[in-house]
């Protein structure tokens, strides 16, 4: 069985992130980390290919400056290879346009069996990329999927509801988006880090793919304003000596609470 | 022109739609055109509350055993074509209101701007305004294309109100041909009972994070939100962890909460968290780390062990 995942190589969340002042763009100029929303996506991928007996997991990743740590990191912890889509048309590109890319990066690859996406990343968070590319191949979707099995060729999964969760079934080809804590990621190994250095990466532009437009002049949007909320002001904080309890207490009565 | 014919999608939960959705039903109002709401499943069951909010019409949707949202957005879509023609679509930031939007999204070959809190009109556009960075900057986005317009928000951007109107005429529409995009089924729903108020109905939340330790310290929370009449939340990092469902998480991807008071335990105020919880009237912060971002944001902070401070005030509490 094939498995194609889709990552995104992102700013270090541990780092506050930062408007480029000229284009109204999150910087990325920085180096770009695996979004770890993605591990899950590309541990449950090895998982099923693993079960599977046979097959392997491809990765697509659409990224500024040919940027590929993050892919390295993915590669490392087993997949075989990618398509990466580097581009600086591509800057400016709405939640539509880079479902577009994914998909013919898809394609590129000659499609798989399943299609893996975390359910959004951690810097945009758009989180209807992985259900638009579904619907631009024209494939079933199970979003926001928090258990996966593939048993005699069809998919089963348990997926996230309001108030609770659905059971369905899938026939392959299909995409699901995964939920954080699906599967516990591995960490790459010594020999998974070395290989990854030598697996390839098909790196292409988004006119290799033949999808225009793309970047600004794609997207249905611009950004006309950009202010700083209010910010809420921090109150008192003290150190605990045992009794501070007796000051939540007065505070929750102060409220009326009670 | 202007925006004088607006769809919202509504979620329907236990038979009602849900706040998040008569909130948006509010907002769509102000616009002062035609209201018109599609829900999944049963109209008849909910035209007399979305028709007191303000909608005219309900468009049901009868999804059967396929996925809701490639169902709903099929059916727009065919609507669409059939001559319907809306300026703007307003989602809630739920499962379903994603998932249609986005089939929607491609369908129509628009754009979506998602996580919203503000829209507003702008000639025959509208812009809406998206809190980044955890909320400390507002980024306000203009579509620039034609209409449709799509939108998602974040629930509690609105409060919703009644406006008195009649219950709202119902309209079956069915799903049109799938094809391969309708093979997924549901085969099961499950409800996850939960006992109290809900999470994002609650005046007082009591939220646990990692600062906890182990999952059966978990209990503590539970038993503080009990003795305040309120609901237990926790921080993604738990959930993650497998310590409580999902149906708990407070945050960016779980539920947004608004109470009379919000306590945080052993939470150490990760981006994530804090934009669920910030709109809090008032916060209480009890973590050991005195640097923890959460402090930033906190009317009460208590610089602590959470296993030393918990016990004691549920004690005190309890003897109350």
């Amino acid at each position: 069985m094939n498995v194609i995942v889709c990552v995104k190589q992102i700013p270090d969340p541990a780092n506050p992130g930062a408007l480029d002042a000229s284009s109204n763009t999150l910087k990325r100029e920085g180096k770009l980390i695996l979004d770890e929303s993605d591990s899950y996506g590309v541990e449950m991928a090895l998982q099923l290919v693993d079960a599977a007996g046979g097959g392997e997991v491809s990765l697509v990743s659409m990224a500024p400056n040919s940027e590929t740590a993050g892919l390295r990191t993915a590669l490392a912890m087993g997949a075989a290879k990618a398509v990466l889509v580097s581009d600086p048309a591509l800057q400016g590109s709405d939640a539509l346009t880079t479902a577009k890319i994914l998909a013919a990066a898809i394609q590129r690859l000659g499609g798989a069996d399943l299609i893996i996406a975390a359910t959004e990343s951690s810097d945009g968070y758009t989180g209807t990329v992985p259900e638009q590319i579904a619907e631009v191949l024209g494939l079933p979707s199970v979003t926001f999927a928090k258990k996966v099995s593939i048993e005699g060729g069809v998919l089963k999964a348990n997926r996230q509801t309001e108030e609770g969760y659905d059971e369905v079934t899938c026939p392959l080809p299909a995409l699901i988006s995964v939920t954080a804590g699906v599967v516990e990621p591995r960490y790459p190994s010594f020999k998974g880090i070395m290989a990854a250095k030598s697996k390839p990466v098909d790196e292409v532009t988004a006119a290799d793919l033949g999808v225009t437009p793309v970047g600004w002049a794609g997207a249905g949007q611009q950004i006309s304003n950009i202010a700083q909320a209010e910010a809420r002001a921090a109150g008192e904080v003290i150190e605990d000596d045992g009794e501070t309890f007796g000051k939540i207490v007065t505070f929750l009565e102060g409220l009326k609470v009670i | 022109m202007g925006i004088s014919n607006i769809w919202v999608f509504a979620q329907v939960a236990n038979g009602a739609p849900t706040s998040g959705s008569l909130e948006l039903v509010t907002k769509a109002r102000t616009f002062g055109g035609s209201v018109s709401v599609w829900v999944a499943g049963d109209g008849a069951a909910v035209a007399g509350a979305l028709g007191e909010y303000g909608a005219s019409k309900v468009f049901a949707v009868d999804y059967g055993q396929n996925l809701a949202g490639v169902s709903v957005a099929s059916a727009m879509k065919a609507t669409i074509d059939g001559g319907e023609s809306p300026d703007l679509i307003m989602f809630p930031q739920s499962y379903e209101g994603r998932d249609v939007m986005a089939r929607l999204s491609v369908k129509l070959g628009r754009t979506v701007l998602t996580n919203s809190v503000d829209i507003e009109a702008v000639g025959d556009s509208v812009a809406a305004t998206t809190p980044i960075f955890g909320g400390n900057t507002l980024v306000t986005t203009t579509f620039t294309g034609g209409a449709p317009y799509l939108a998602a928000f974040r629930p509690k951007s609105f409060n919703p109100e009644a406006s008195g109107g009649s219950a709202a005429a119902v309209q079956a529409v069915s799903v049109p041909d799938l094809g391969a995009t309708g093979t997924a089924k549901i085969t099961a729903v499950h409800v996850e009972e939960t006992t109290g108020p809900k999470l994002d109905e609650a005046n007082v939340v009591v939220s646990g994070g990692r600062g906890l330790g182990e999952s059966a310290n978990y209990a503590m929370i539970e038993t503080l939100a009990k003795l305040l009449k309120g609901a237990p939340g926790a921080s993604r990092a738990i959930v993650d962890a497998g310590w409580v469902p999902y149906s708990y998480q407070v945050g960016q991807t779980g539920k947004v909460v608004k109470p009379s008071v919000y306590i945080a335990c052993g939470i150490s105020g990760a981006t994530q968290h804090m934009v669920g919880m910030k709109g809090s009237k008032n916060i209480i912060a009890i973590n050991k780390d005195k640097e923890a971002p959460i402090f930033g944001i906190a009317d009460l902070g208590i610089v602590g062990d959470v296993h030393k401070v918990l016990p004691k005030l549920i004690e005190a509490l309890q003897s109350l």
